[in-house]
């Protein structure tokens, strides 16, 4: 049975379908990859994913159950963890904290322990300590634990962001362009820590990029969204598409067959 | 490493409670000395109150990174709900500790309560509604009270909104809380020391709290809701704790200060936007998150017009100029980075050693 399972999912922002009849297929110990070109939608397939939004049709199965309209701390809980394509740490907090955050839900005491420094306290907090650093280490950032995270330079950001997913103890690790904004160097490495967390941890990544030789390298599958595409309204009777990407070309709502392109999602299989 | 971690936090917090702490003994020395004049020996308690309002306001501004405006109308709960029952109880209960504590409870306890009310619909939002709401109810709650009429006969309680007169008391009937009069003769059960025991206090639960796995989701989500809640950070729980214990404080300096005055009034100056505005000033003035700031700028703005009073012209013209000082010091982008130099220098000397 495949960890991921996605059916049919759509959902549409106005008149923009934003993601259409979606549906892919992850199994356990997978690097996948999604690629397509910018506003394809693939950010809004993790955002649906993420329960960010409730899909308008479709299903997701997490490892057998249903997790579609679940809430986006639910759907962590139940195992899916992301990074975001313009980066969101905890600014304010230090690199060690940000991955506490992460590790909030794994490590409990009580706020009375807390306030009172009972000794549950400080026994909880030297494991969520040790947890977060062995995490950092991963990520070659456990000498700058006590910086505050927005003093980190960017490509270390994109790795602590990583590092903060994996801490909720994820069963499926979402990607979003995790090297955007690299530099070839910066990637490559990126791309060997990637690789060495999927063995590492045992973890299934689902990973967007829009470079497509980049994704390549290193993932198994994926799948390629095209844009997203326009319905309009034309007359009563007939609805056209409009490709967003063309908006001067016009076709049938039921065919896709622009410029030779035939499909609306095409498998890529390598 | 991580051991480090932990004893850096409590040196900190250490460091802020010793100057509380010294600065107390300061206080005492001078008053043993008779240095201290009279009307800043009345203005103690109300420093102190002052103190606690401000530290709990950080509590929201800085540490939850939501905007409250009207943080004086939760005083003022936590204010009259003490004062009236210890002006209820003070022949009942005669061991004034005691009194007090239950007061101190009640006060704490009712203005979390209202803050919990206020936080739980509006919290849910996104976006600054939370000052716009505080706002108008630090206004509605003074009215409220300058509006309401309790007594207490043999009968037991009586209530009204129009005037005393319509109580219909029997002639032992006592008006205790008697509209824009207030409370008079609530029993003076508080004084400087207790007033720095709970500013003790409340600097341990706020700072106690900030360096927990609660504090930590709670400045999570100031830094960043989506990210917060997508590592799965219950955002509306830990709005609504920093909230209601933000509230819960200020009731506690609400008591602080009712039980230091013969008449408590609600006035614009004690409970009113006034009174917000300015322990907002104390907050932004002494850094947003920066709690030991708040404990100092409060000390500061509070006692300098007072020290000042000789000076009568220039008074205001001193006040404003270190208005404008501590305002550069904390937020000008180059005496940010001053200090950060300077804060690294002196901790790489430290690593060195
Ligand atoms: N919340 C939203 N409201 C309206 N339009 C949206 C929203 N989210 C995404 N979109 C639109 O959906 C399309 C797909 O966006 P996105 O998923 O970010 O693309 P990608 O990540 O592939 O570059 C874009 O045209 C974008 O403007
Ligand atoms: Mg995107």
């Amino acid at each position: 049975m495949a960890l991921l399972d996605v059916e049919h999912l759509s959902i549409s922002f106005g008149g923009l379908h934003a993601v259409d009849d979606f549906s892919v297929s992850i199994e356990k110990g997978q690097l996948y990859g999604l690629i397509g070109p910018n506003g394809a939608g693939k950010t809004t397939v993790f955002n649906l994913l993420t329960g960010v939004y409730a899909p308008d049709e479709g299903f997701i199965r997490l490892d057998g159950t249903d997790i579609t309209r679940l809430k986006t701390i639910e759907i962590n809980q139940a195992g899916i963890a992301r990074t975001f394509q313009n980066i969101r740490l905890f600014k304010e907090l230090s690199v060690l904290d940000n991955v506490k955050v992460g590790l909030h839900n794994k490590f409990h005491y009580s706020t009375v322990e807390g306030l009172l420094r009972m000794p549950r306290y400080f026994k909880m907090e030297n494991q969520m300590n040790e947890r977060a650093m062995e995490l950092l280490k991963v990520f070659d950032l456990d000498r700058q634990a006590d910086y505050l995270a927005s003093n980190l330079p960017y490509g270390k950001q994109r790795k602590l962001e990583i590092a903060r997913a994996l801490a909720t103890d994820p069963k499926l690790l979402l990607l979003d362009e995790p090297a955007a904004g690299m530099n070839p160097n910066e990637t490559g490495e990126l791309m060997e820590t990637i690789r060495f967390v999927r063995d590492h941890f045992d973890m299934t990544i689902l990973l967007i990029e829009h470079d497509m030789k980049l994704v390549s390298g290193i993932c198994e599958k994926l799948t390629v969204l095209t844009s997203a595409v326009y319905y309009v309204r034309a007359t009563p009777r007939r609805s056209s598409t409009i490709r967003k990407s063309s908006p001067h070309i016009w076709v049938n709502k039921t065919g896709y067959d622009i410029g030779g392109i035939t499909c609306h999602y095409w498998r890529y299989m390598i | 490493m991580k051991k480090l971690k932990l004893n850096k936090h409590l040196q900190d917090n250490l460091i802020t409670i010793g100057i509380v702490v010294v600065g107390y003994i300061l206080v005492m020395i001078f008053s043993a000395t008779g240095l201290l004049s009279n009307l800043l020996q009345g203005l103690l308690v109300p420093l102190c109150a002052y103190i606690i309002l401000a530290v709990s306001l950080n509590l929201t501004v800085g540490i939850l990174g939501e905007l409250s405006l009207g943080h004086a109308g939760f005083m003022c709960v936590g204010a009259f709900t003490s004062a009236f029952f210890s002006r209820c109880t003070e022949n009942t209960i005669t061991f004034a500790p005691l009194r007090f504590l239950i007061a101190l409870l009640i006060g704490a306890a009712c203005a979390a309560l209202v803050g919990f009310l206020i936080g739980m619909p509006v919290l849910r939002l996104k976006g600054d509604y939370l000052a716009i709401v505080t706002l108008a109810f630090g206004e509605i709650i003074k009215n409220i009270v300058n509006v309401l009429f309790i007594g207490k006969d043999s009968n037991g309680f009586h209530f009204s909104m129009k005037d005393s007169l319509s109580l219909n008391m029997e002639a032992d009937g006592d008006v205790i809380i008697n509209g824009a009069q207030g409370i008079t003769g609530t029993p003076k059960d508080s004084n400087f020391t207790i007033g720095v025991i709970l500013i003790i206090l409340t600097l341990l639960i706020v700072l106690n709290l900030i360096h927990s796995r609660d504090g930590r989701a709670i400045m999570s989500i100031r830094d960043n809701l989506i990210a917060a809640e997508s590592v799965g950070i219950h955002i509306t729980k830990y709005k609504l704790m920093a909230f209601t214990s933000s509230a819960s404080l200020a009731g506690v300096a609400g008591v602080l200060y009712s039980h230091n005055l013969n008449s408590l009034m609600a006035t614009p100056k004690n409970f009113g936007y006034n009174m917000s505005i300015m322990i907002l000033v104390f907050v932004v003035l002494g850094g947003i998150g920066n709690i030991r700031g708040s404990v100092i700028a409060a000390v500061i703005l509070t006692l300098l017009p007072e020290l000042l009073r000789g000076l009568n012209d220039y008074r205001m013209l001193i006040y404003s100029v270190v208005l404008i000082v501590m305002m550069l010091y904390n937020w000008a982008p180059n005496m940010i980075a001053i200090r950060k130099r300077f804060a690294n220098r002196f901790n790489k000397k430290k690593e060195v050693s």
